[in-house]
């Protein structure tokens, strides 16, 4: 992409695979994708495919069964290109990286903050690790952070432990936490999904202001095709290990040039449609990731299959941004233009 | 002409609150306050809220798996038969078990995993008194066709199914005593997206077949848009607006109705609109706010709305008509 200035993380060809029972679960087959600099990138995927260990392989938080087998992760800190692949997990560079430059919010807001210690501290842990300040001074930041996420009466609620948050304030102490040490990039692991839509609203604009306020970087992990047309700059759409499909918010979702997305966007019906809206199943069901089809992932629910499919497809960049794995897309491309 | 099958007047569902060591009752969650509701036969009836507003136990205090605290459900049978369900002793409750049908939230709990699913399922078939055994595997492989799955599969145990598989074995047996109504409670929720239109295909083409009515109960309200006739909007235990599903979208009345729609992200880009974004959470349901019970999270809150509850009230739209209760409704009220 143009400017290599802007790029804040780039992974290249990353395999991660789970070893269990003798099997290997090949989770993450060789994905690429840049991230810029105060810009979101949107993964979407059905649940399975692999979009939420990328972004585990990129904090280097994978559990023990699994590694990763191939690639690169290259991040630019101070000038400098880290590859954080060759880290070692616990190392003292990886600490250093994970939580001040690189930071996260994780899926449930309930099961990831510790009950037993106040909201006020665990965010503090991360400001007392990565950070020079005093006591006082972090007990101060602790509460402009709650005061910037809009959680009301920030000095009283600093002490308070997570049971008496709601969870939307819950997902807001989790962000304040990520955000504390104004990281380059923020990972959100389906941070809205277990939330209201009215909260999720609130925690968007958020989003959205830290986005424009910091410059920070954001990957987006989600499974909501609405999510994706809010928020996104970039999207990357995952299936079953891989990116199918790549490339800007405009590209995917009013040019989408493989059969998955296309498939995908006509599966959800769209408010303001109204009742005559023709919604269109995806047939059968995503495969069994140690029984995998040979060849392209997605051939045996796409309509488009031909022989051809029996053999992976190479990625084809359409135009500078648009990139596509599929060997029908340009007969796919003509069909819906 | 459009006929009634079950009609709720004054429904209160109450839980108690419990606290210190004798356990006094120290307060009421007020999980559902007050709910008239008419449900036609043959309609799609979509129940849409926030988590905590109501509308799952409203579902289930229709069907008496919670018992209304205070209010009625009246039943009317194809021949205009009107009876009173709350009042009703366990045992006569029996018949009408037959004709109103839940399908269940989540698909991974709602099976027992220790058996077949024919096991599972031939349980109501049994009580309801078909005896023998190959007619009640007749019966469930029939309906096991009909939602695309095999007849085979009537002898395998749920983990050998997928979530969706799971959720079609749920309609399944909502479906096996021919019900008149199936209430469905978040039927679609716990799906992946590709999955969650196989549900719904499936469930409008049932519909069609077996002339069903449906309660559904659901927080996505783009997915009320494209199944429901009508959409009632529930907050804080009371139904705020009730109309045609058309008219929720395009002649919103009540501002909770607005929030809720413009919060909604749009898959699709040339329909972004500005989102509204609401302050704070639900207030508590054991402590629900003076006055109109959104006016602390409502943009357009006057002083009228601190003090006064309002009523639902029936407007018109669209030739249509609109219900909904907020004081600020600038339409002529109809009788």
């Amino acid at each position: 992409m143009e400017d290599k200035n802007n790029i804040a993380l780039s992974v290249r060809d990353l395999k991660t695979f789970f070893y269990t029972n003798n099997r290997c679960n090949k989770a993450v087959n060789g994905v690429s994708f840049d991230v810029e600099k105060g810009k979101t990138l949107c993964i979407v995927g059905e649940s399975g495919c692999g979009k939420s260990v990328t972004a585990a392989t990129i904090m280097q938080l994978l559990p023990t069964l699994s590694r990763i087998e191939e690639g690169e992760i290259k991040f630019q800190k101070d000038n400098k290109i880290i590859n954080i692949e060759k880290l070692e997990k616990n190392g003292k560079e990886m600490r250093e990286i994970r939580g001040s430059d690189i930071a996260m919010i994780f899926q449930d807001p309930m099961t990831a903050l510790n009950p037993v210690y106040t909201v006020g501290f665990q965010i503090s842990e991360n400001l007392k690790y990565h950070t020079n300040l005093n006591k006082k001074e972090i007990r101060e930041k602790c509460i402009s952070l709650l005061n910037d996420m809009g959680i009301p009466l920030p000095e009283k609620r600093v002490d308070e432990y997570p049971h008496s948050y709601s969870g939307g304030m819950r997902q807001r102490a989790m962000i304040a936490m990520a955000m504390a040490c104004n990281p380059k990039i923020l990972i959100a692991d389906e941070p809205t999904t277990a939330l209201d839509v009215t909260i999720q609203a609130q925690i968007f604009e958020l989003m959205d202001k830290l986005k424009k306020e910091n410059d920070t970087a954001i990957i987006l992990i989600t499974h909501d095709m609405g999510v994706v047309a809010e928020l996104a700059d970039n999207v990357a759409v995952m299936y079953m290990g891989n990116i199918v499909e790549a490339g800007t918010a405009d590209d995917v979702l009013r040019r989408p040039t493989h059969p998955y997305t296309k498939a995908l966007l006509e599966s959800v019906p769209v408010l303001g449609r109204g009742k005559n809206q023709d919604i269109n199943p995806i047939k059968g069901s995503t495969p069994d990731p140690y029984n995998r089809p040979i060849g392209c992932q997605f051939a045996p629910r796409c309509n488009w299959q031909t022989e051809s499919c029996d053999v992976m497809p190479e990625i084809t960049q359409i135009n500078e941004t648009h990139q596509v794995r599929c060997h029908k897309y340009e007969q796919f491309f003509e069909k819906y233009k | 002409m459009k006929k009634e099958i079950l009609k709720l007047r004054g429904v209160k569902v109450h839980f108690p609150v419990q606290a210190g060591v004798f356990n006094r009752v120290v307060g009421h969650v007020l999980a559902v306050d007050g709910v008239d509701l008419d449900i036609f036969r043959g309609e799609v009836l979509g129940l849409a809220g926030e988590s905590g507003c109501g509308k799952t136990t409203l579902g289930k205090a229709i069907l008496r798996l919670v018992e209304p605290t205070d209010g009625e459900v009246k039943y009317i049978s194809q021949d205009d038969d009107e009876t009173e369900l709350t009042s009703l002793e366990k045992k006569d409750m029996d018949p009408f078990r037959k004709k109103l049908q839940i399908v269940f939230q989540d698909p991974h709990s709602s099976l027992n995993p220790s058996f077949t699913i024919f096991g599972s399922l031939q349980d109501p078939l049994k009580k309801f008194g078909i005896k023998s055994k190959e007619e009640r595997r007749k019966i469930i492989g029939d309906l096991l066709e009909a939602v695309n799955m095999r007849r085979e599969y009537m002898d395998r145990y749920p983990h050998e199914f997928s979530g969706g598989q799971r959720q079609r074995i749920g309609i399944v047996r909502a479906l096996c005593l021919e019900p008149e109504l199936i209430v469905c409670d978040e039927a679609v929720s716990a799906l992946d997206v590709s999955i969650q239109a196989q549900v719904l295909k499936l469930l409008m083409q049932l519909k069609k077949e077996k002339n069903l009515t449906y309660l559904f109960i659901t927080h996505d309200l783009s997915v009320t848009e494209y199944l429901c006739d009508r959409i009632a909007v529930m907050y804080l235990g009371r139904i705020v607006e009730l109309c045609d599903s058309e008219d929720l979208y395009n002649n919103t009345l009540h501002p909770y109705s607005e929030a809720l729609i413009s919060a909604i992200p749009v898959a699709d880009l040339d329909k972004q609109t500005k989102r509204i974004v609401l302050e704070g959470d639900v207030p508590s349901p054991v402590n629900p706010p003076k006055g109109c019970p959104f006016h602390p999270r409502c943009p357009k809150a006057t002083d009228i709305c601190k003090t006064e509850v309002p009523t639902l009230k029936k407007y018109s739209t669209n030739g249509n008509e609109h219900y909904a209760s907020c004081h600020l409704i600038d339409l002529p009220e109809i009788s």
